[in-house]
């Protein structure tokens, strides 16, 4: 076997739709394989918020965009002896290609590991895979690949409708989607075109199922099938859109083995070297089959897989890569067997995808061919009915399971069931309810009668609850048929009439007394790959109703810590979470403490059963929570490591004595409590924005005339401003009050002044018994009104008077000893000169903290965790002032997924995920930054529209530099007057709604715009809809676009003094 | 209809009944794929089991029904009806979709006659059977007699044809197949690879016959009933003939050619059991049926071990070093699949 000393790994960037953290998961692995062997790593990866970021996993870490720009100069400076590309998702595979092509691997020898470059072309040009596959007389959807509009239309004429269209080289299905006609297929190919040169045009299979294999092949030709997966939802809706299941259900062994068989075939003939995803097209009615798709590197589905059967496909596929055959690497469960065989489940898998388009205003809320959720979800049981049920919890959108939900509103049911939504389950569940057979929910939905007969079933248990009107009434057996089907114990009380009498939480709790009574409870299975074939001494384990016995022994030595984890990814909550808790269960074990992890989500770190001693995958409903803290008697639980999920549970769980360690529960929940956590800021004679928390409008009016518009509305107990707006006037005020009120009722709306122009400040911090230990104080490019998930934020602050960081401490300090605070926090903060308010506190870790750790280069969850355990904590000596350097936190939308979203910030989190780079001169971490999110340095033309008089003048600066560089300016009319008035040379374009030419859709439509900037006016819906198509457009037509004037300005500053050739390649450690 | 199960060591499970309502007995062994209920059921090597399926959703798509091809080989089953006693499962489905199937699996077994038990934590049940070794179990309803206690018996002679069949005459070549309980598939890669088979009873004395070849199939139970064809294997080896023994036909093979057996402790009952060809990087996933293993210091007198399980190091294969005489504990046989064990049924082709 060949020796290597330095390999390179790429990442896969910034999390975003399509990509998100299950990279995070398998570059870990990747790396931890390679660790083992003593080799030196090197990793590129900007998202700053990944567990392989962190120290301690790769040897070094490069903050810098994974584009083959920068990966050729990491290489010109490292020079690795071999590079891995299939751990990074299409990030890493299209960069891996395109420096193949470039000939930059040659001339610097390095080798690529695993599959090679042209196996991947191979599979990613859609002419070359079927043209490969052809070779192997393996079937594939026939398309006609375009590089023109009218030649889609001719071969759509030729297929006939309806088509697909797909575009080469795209990650998640981007560019995308099925046309019924030829307006829609014109509308969708000049689309797709602006994403990829080429475009497919095939035969549309609608309605066939959809089938996912897993295959892994080792330098010898031995292949392994590790999963199998079957779609719930049918073809035509994207694998990462569909509910999934594994292994299959609805196939015979023969049909299976058939598919496996023509895995195995690809898997060799296009010579796989690691892990490979097939998606398979399979005919309900007979067996008739189409590849769809090979992905050969590691993908969402092999994430899924890996979780769902316990094999750790990054890491033997980074070992097969390295040279290594499967026989010769030991299963990492059983630890006796090797890595050459099957797993066998002996239990079922659901992944269910979470979507976030509430958050969008005009996004399109029909699910096809391109991907738009934001995260997922697994769930494990042992009954369809279970799995399914639990899933529905899991993904944390307020639905208790398949019923027994506040009922949503369906104009027309039948095209809900026809034209799926993200709330399909839910129009299946009212189909039920107004007596649609199965057969005919069928029709219309093509979901596989078998789905849809176990969710029957479902039904018809909560309809023999719904006859018991009193507790007592409840037999055993009904009660433990209903838990069987994964009835919470929520639902249960729901149905027979208990939440009516005593209120969601008594009658949940009565239930669960009632049930304990009777006995009925959860039991503990262990996945061990084998179908308990072999004595495993596994730790991976999930709860279920459908047992009679526990796999393991649980002791009662008191001397575990469960970390509650942060579940679905989801707007607000993402991989900076999962960092948290994996620190968090790192320091646990350093400290001689059990670690014991629960959390749902596949694509984490924090589920890999390596980094704790027990992990429950499961869901994050107090129920399942107190089932397993009951069962497992820990020393103590964390809730401040997770976001959001666990913070809200803390009060519940500790009413029920549970040991939350770190800042009581109390404070947790003095600070969430808007009334109480105002009382304390008076009482402490801190200031904040006026607010009321008000019922009725007569009072919202009285408030608003003493304050002034505009205002922001909000509920309490929400993350990333779920359901918050800025409203400008009085109409905008009572629409959008309208929609509030719709979300939650039991809470009254708080009403706050919307200060303007005032810088955004963070303090994240670690308290001891209310005394700061450990702080980062960061800072805002954007003004206040950019939600601080969305904004830009640099670490150590640049601009901030030393006085307003003076009393940010202060404050700081006054709250956390208030609070008692032991352990992470986050404070938001206002700044105007050098007046100070308070916006938000959160007694928790917040989204920041794993980028302040690591440019501030001190582990605050370790701290914090240390704190939280009670052991003696080194307080660091290092503090902001010392750095030389700067951070920058960038975020990552992703518009281009969200079809007709209007692509604006405001105070309501729309972005998917961030990086972080660091640089000696800020510039140079902005241009990084921005880089690594996908902007680009604009060549030549530019389009500024920007806003209002007060942005105009903001950006006047910027924009004469611009002219002063050779940029050409275009400007719709306003922006266009006030440059000339000013001197500044441009070109006067045309809005959508005016006559006379250029046109600044015409401009972005024939790719003559490199780089739009187009500030709304002002920060509410009421943006006029002009400003809606430039924008819309600039993302339909993937041309960078900024929305707000500060960062604009800093971009363009960056960007005129320096060009990228000007970055030094650091290293994070060569930062000092 | 509730009904227990009962291991031979006193362990009792409840389930409810969705076969056929009879008491029964048999050895029970646990099989860990998550599909194939109707081939594992129809095995005729599963004769006399009781078969505790580890995947809990069972049923799903139904039976397809179960014809004959051209040449009279069973289509969508491994025989003609279900050789298992019982069959034991967590979480039944009278429900199923399949464009092909005719009937639900409870509807088969019923008209088979065959016990099946639901509601039974499988998983618990396959530890227990792993912990405590493949023992004999009853099934018992109430109200109802108690099934007799299981007893040895030599299955095959249950199982294996009468009198000679011949398939496929006028094929390029002819193979004796020593019926021990063939399995449907082992037949058709014989008929699609132009052999003509002549199937013979387990006992019958082949020798006299006019072939180019012996294929000694798999079968059910316990080896050391099998006197006769032993006897008449020993005979065979005096010809120099190309010899291939499956599973049972492997064990048969290796006693008749002095080597020794011992019983596994809950036997290999699995979709997925992996084998290593001893010497070389290449591996195979395999399919397997039996309690018996043979004893590795036992393989000697010209005979090697040719393949190795992978994770309990027993023997899988055994080959002649100098005869065209091959074993393996496992099939390899594909109908229309190809498998990644092809070779070893082309290599005794190709010696024909």
């Amino acid at each position: 076997m060949e020796k290597y000393n330095k390999v390179l790994l790429l990442g896969s960037g910034s999390t975003k739709i399509g990509q998100a953290g299950e990279f995070d998961y398998s570059g870990s692995q990747a790396l931890k394989a390679l660790k083992e062997e003593g080799i030196n790593t090197i990793l590129i990866n900007p998202n700053i918020a990944t567990v392989q970021t962190s120290e301690g996993v790769a040897d070094k870490v490069y903050f810098l965009p994974v584009t083959p720009f920068f990966v050729e100069k990491v290489i010109e400076k490292e020079r690795p002896d071999a590079i891995l590309l299939a751990f990074g998702g299409q990030t890493a595979l299209n960069c891996g290609v395109e420096l193949y092509n470039n000939g930059v691997f040659e001339k610097y020898g390095v080798k690529v590991l695993g599959t090679q470059v042209q196996a991947i072309m191979d599979t990613e040009d859609r002419e070359l895979f079927i043209q490969k596959l052809d070779e192997i007389n393996v079937a594939t959807i026939k398309s006609h690949a375009v590089e023109s509009i009218e030649d889609a239309k001719a071969a759509a004429l030729e297929l006939g409708y309806p088509v697909i269209i797909r575009s080469a080289y795209a990650l998640g299905g981007l560019g995308s989607g099925f046309c019924d006609n030829e307006d829609e297929l014109v509308k969708l190919a000049e689309k797709s075109f602006s994403f990829s040169p080429q475009i497919l045009v095939e035969k549309s299979l609608k309605g066939w199922k959809e089938i996912e294999f897993e295959v892994v092949r080792d330098k010898s030709d031995n292949c392994i099938i590790v999963c199998s997966m079957e779609n719930f939802d049918p073809l035509g809706i994207h694998t990462g859109e569909s509910i999934v299941v594994a292994p299959t259900q609805t196939l015979t062994a023969h049909e299976v083995q058939k598919l496996s068989e023509l895995t195995i075939r690809v898997a060799r003939h296009v010579g796989i070297v690691g892990e490979c995803n097939i998606q398979y097209a399979f005919d309900p009615q007979s067996e008739e089959y189409r590849v769809i798709e090979v992905n050969a590197r590691l993908s969402r589905s092999s994430a899924l897989a890996s979780k769902a059967t316990g094999y750790p496909l990054a890491f033997v596929a980074c070992k097969l890569g390295l040279g290594y055959n499967l026989y010769e690497l030991k299963n990492s469960i059983t630890k006796t067997t090797t890595s050459f065989f099957e797993p066998a489940v002996d239990y079922i898998v659901c992944k269910m995808p979470r979507w976030d388009l509430s958050k969008f205003h005009g996004v399109d809320r029909e699910i096809g061919s391109s991907m738009k959720s934001v995260g997922e979800v697994m769930s494990i049981g042992r009954s369809f009915e279970e799995v399914i049920q639990k899933g529905i919890r899991m993904i944390g959108q307020g639905m208790h399971g398949f019923v027994e939900n506040k009922k949503l509103k369906f104009d027309n049911l039948d095209k809900a069931l026809r034209e799926p939504t993200d709330k399909r389950l839910f129009a299946i569940s009212q189909a039920f309810e107004q007596g649609y057979s199965v057969e005919r929910i069928h029709e219309l939905t093509k979901i596989d009668k078998w789905f849809l007969n176990r969710l029957e079933y479902i039904f018809n248990i909560s309809n023999e609850l719904h006859q018991i009107t009193r507790l007592e009434d409840l037999s055993a057996d009904l009660l433990l048929k209903a838990k069987k089907a994964g009835f919470s114990d929520f639902q249960i009380s729901r149905a027979i009439g208990q939440e009516q009498k005593f209120g969601s939480n008594k009658g949940r709790s009565s239930v669960r007394d009632y049930r304990k009574k009777l006995d009925i409870l959860p039991f503990v299975k262990q996945i061990d790959t084998l179908g308990g074939e072999y004595a495993a001494q596994a730790n991976y384990l999930y709860m279920t109703y459908n047992a009679m016995a526990h796999d393991i022994k649980f002791d009662n030595k008191k001397n575990s810590i469960v970390v509650i984890g942060s579940g679905a990814y989801r707007i607000g909550s993402s991989v900076e979470f999962d960092y948290c808790g994996v620190q968090a269960l790192n320091t646990i074990r350093k400290e001689g403490y059990e670690n014991v992890m629960i959390n749902c989500n596949p694509e984490t770190v924090s589920t890999d059963y390596d980094v704790c001693d027990r992990l429950y995958f499961d869901e994050l409903t107090f129920e399942r929570v107190l089932d397993i803290i009951e069962l497992q008697n820990p020393h103590g639980v964390i809730v401040s490591t997770g976001g959001q999920i666990p913070n809200n549970l803390a009060l519940k769980l500790d009413n029920e004595n549970v040991p939350i360690l770190g800042t009581s529960a109390k404070d947790i929940d003095n600070a969430e409590d808007r009334d109480k956590f105002s009382a304390m800021l008076d009482r402490i004679g801190v200031d904040q924005p006026e607010w009321a928390a008000l019922t009725s409008m007569a009072d919202i009016d009285k408030f608003i005339e003493r304050v002034g518009f505009p205002v922001l509305v909000r509920p309490s107990y929400v993350l990333s401003g779920a359901a918050m707006n800025v409203c400008s006037n009085q109409e905008e005020l009572k629409v959008f009050l309208q929609m509030a009120a719709d979300v939650s009722k039991e809470h009254p709306v708080v009403v706050s002044r919307f200060i303007e122009h005032a810088k955004e400040v963070e303090m994240d911090a670690v308290a001891k018994d209310g005394e700061i230990i450990a702080y980062a104080i960061s800072e805002h490019i954007e003004f206040a009104g950019v939600h601080s998930g969305d904004a830009t934020i640099q670490f150590p602050p640049q601009k901030l008077y030393v006085e307003t960081v003076k009393r940010i401490k202060r404050i700081s300090r006054q709250i956390a000893k208030e609070l008692h605070i032991s352990g992470p926090f986050n404070i938001q903060y206002l700044a105007r000169e050098n007046d100070i308010k308070v916006i938000e506190c959160n007694l928790r870790a917040s989204r920041s903290f794993p980028f302040v750790s690591k440019v501030l280069k001190i582990n605050l969850i370790e701290i914090a965790t240390k704190v939280m355990l009670g052991v003696p904590v080194e307080v660091p000596e290092k503090s902001l002032y010392d750095i030389d350097y700067v951070g920058i936190k960038s975020s990552q939308f992703s518009f281009n997924r969200l079809q007709k979203a209007d692509p604006v910030l405001g105070v309501d989190m729309a972005s998917t995920g961030e990086v972080g780079c660091l640089g000696d001169d800020p510039n140079f971490a902005i241009l990084e930054s921005m880089l690594a999110v996908g902007q680009r340095i604009p060549e030549k033309n530019i389009l500024l529209s920007t806003g209002s008089a007060k942005q105009k003048a903001d950006m006047l600066d910027a924009a004469k530099l611009l002219a002063d560089n050779g940029y050409n300016i275009y400007a719709t009319g306003g922006t266009s007057k006030f440059l000339t008035e000013n001197g500044i040379k441009n070109q006067l374009v045309y809005w959508p709604s005016e006559q006379g030419t250029p046109q600044a859709l015409d401009m972005l439509h024939n790719k003559q715009i490199d780089l739009v900037v187009n500030i709304p006016k002002d920060l509410t819906q009421h943006e006029l809809s002009n400003g809606y198509k430039i924008r819309r457009a600039a993302i339909d037509l993937n041309v960078p676009l900024i929305t707000n004037a500060r960062l604009a300005s800093a971009f363009i500053n960056a960007f005129v003094q320096y060009s990228v050739d000007d970055i030094p390649i650091k290293s994070w450690d060569e930062f000092k | 209809m509730k009904a227990s199960l009962i291991l031979a060591d006193g362990t009792l499970f409840e389930g409810e009944s969705f076969g056929f309502e009879a008491p029964t007995n048999g050895e029970i062994v646990f099989n860990t794929s998550v599909n194939g209920y109707p081939e594992i059921l129809t095995d005729p090597s599963s004769r006399g089991q009781i078969i505790v399926m580890t995947y809990p959703l069972i049923g799903n798509y139904g039976v397809q029904p179960i014809s004959h091809d051209k040449y009279g080989v069973t289509v969508n089953a491994e025989s003609d009806h279900i050789h298992a006693k019982a069959l034991i499962v967590s979480d039944y489905s009278e429900f199923y979709s399949h464009w092909n199937a005719t009937q639900s699996l409870g509807d088969w077994l019923k008209a088979e006659k065959i016990t099946a038990l639901q509601g039974i934590d499988t998983r618990q049940l396959a530890q227990h059977i792993r912990n405590h070794g493949t023992m004999s179990a009853k099934i018992v309803f109430r109200n109802m007699p108690k099934p007799t206690e299981f007893t040895n018996s030599n299955l095959v002679d249950q199982v294996s044809c009468t009198e000679p069949i011949v398939y496929n005459e006028g094929g390029k070549k002819r193979v004796v197949l020593l019926d021990n309980g063939v399995k449907a598939g082992v037949l058709r890669t014989l008929i699609n690879n132009d052999i003509t088979v002549v199937r013979v009873p387990w006992n019958y004395d082949f020798t006299g016959m006019e072939y180019d070849g012996l294929l000694i199939s798999n079968g059910p139970g316990n080896p050391n009933f099998m006197g006769k064809a032993i006897e008449n294997i020993q005979k065979a080896m005096e010809t120099d003939k190309p010899i291939i023994g499956i599973e049972m036909g492997c064990l048969l093979f290796a006693l008749a050619a002095g080597m020794d057996l011992f019983k596994l402790k809950f036997g290999h009952h699995t979709h997925n059991q992996s084998v290593r060809v001893c010497g070389t990087d290449r591996c195979l996933i395999t399919i397997q049926n039996h309690n018996y293993a043979i004893r590795k210091d036992s393989v000697m007198g010209g005979w090697r071990v040719w393949m190795e399980n992978l994770n309990d190091g027993s023997v899988e294969a055994i080959a002649h070093t100098e005869k065209p005489w091959t074993a393996i504990m496992f099939h390899s046989e594909a109908d229309i699949i190809k498998t990644d064990a092809d070779f070893i049924y082309n290599d005794f082709f190709a010696k024909l």
